[in-house]
């Protein structure tokens, strides 16, 4: 089994992207490879300018219980999502976009942030690496 | 060989893990890092990457909550 983590990111609620990076990033810290396939509303969250734009999946309240939970994140230092992006690029981790979430939401390649994005693949490539993987996620 | 350290003094999940690797890859064989920090769990889990990663720990200093760890790549 490759020291290697797959991960799905289907969800594109604030704290669950979260999650899913705190994860990424901790494995690429301890030296493992990892993939981050994002699909759906995950894939949402890597068109220009949404990165941030995720509602709370719970108690969101319109926004207000995001906006409360991001204050409270902001004091405890938590990074923002932005800073674990670029970091998990910097540690090397993989960004794979379905084509098949951007033919049905009608996003097109110029929507996404092209240059974090490795490849743009269908569930083939994910089985593919989540077979080789002794960490993999559906989040 | 050189020092190279990293201040997560106040950083919290996954800061410390993240910037000690970010470190240890800039950092040539032989050198040490140095990661200097408060958050608890990271304390232990800093010795876990080290040992995933196959380097050595020199040793954990903590006085007053605040823990040093040294690394040789």
């Amino acid at each position: 089994m490759a020291n290697k983590a797959t991960i799905v990111v289907h969800s594109g609620d604030m704290d669950k992207v979260f999650s899913a990076f705190i994860i990424a990033n901790g494995a690429l810290a301890m030296g493992m490879e990892v993939s981050l396939f994002f699909t759906f509303w995950g894939l949402q969250r890597l068109k220009k300018g949404g990165l941030e734009k995720g509602p709370l999946s719970k108690m969101n309240l319109l926004g207000l219980g995001k906006w409360l939970v991001k204050r409270k994140m902001k004091k405890a230092g938590v990074a923002s999502l932005e800073k674990l992006l670029q970091d998990f690029k910097e540690l090397g981790g993989k960004i794979l976009a379905c084509d098949m979430t951007m033919a049905i939401m009608g996003i097109k390649r110029e929507d996404l942030r092209v240059d974090l994005i490795s490849d743009y693949c269908a569930v083939g490539t994910y089985i593919n690496e989540a077979k080789e993987s002794s960490v993999t996620l559906f989040i | 060989m050189s020092k190279i350290t990293v201040d997560c003094t106040g950083e919290t999940c996954p800061i410390p893990l993240v910037e000690t690797r970010k470190a240890l890859r800039k950092a040539k064989e032989g050198d040490i890092v140095e990661v200097i920090g408060t958050h608890p769990p990271s304390r232990k889990e800093i010795p876990m990457a080290v040992k995933a990663l196959g380097l050595e720990l020199i040793d954990i200093q903590e006085k007053d909550g605040v823990w040093k760890i040294r690394i040789r790549r």
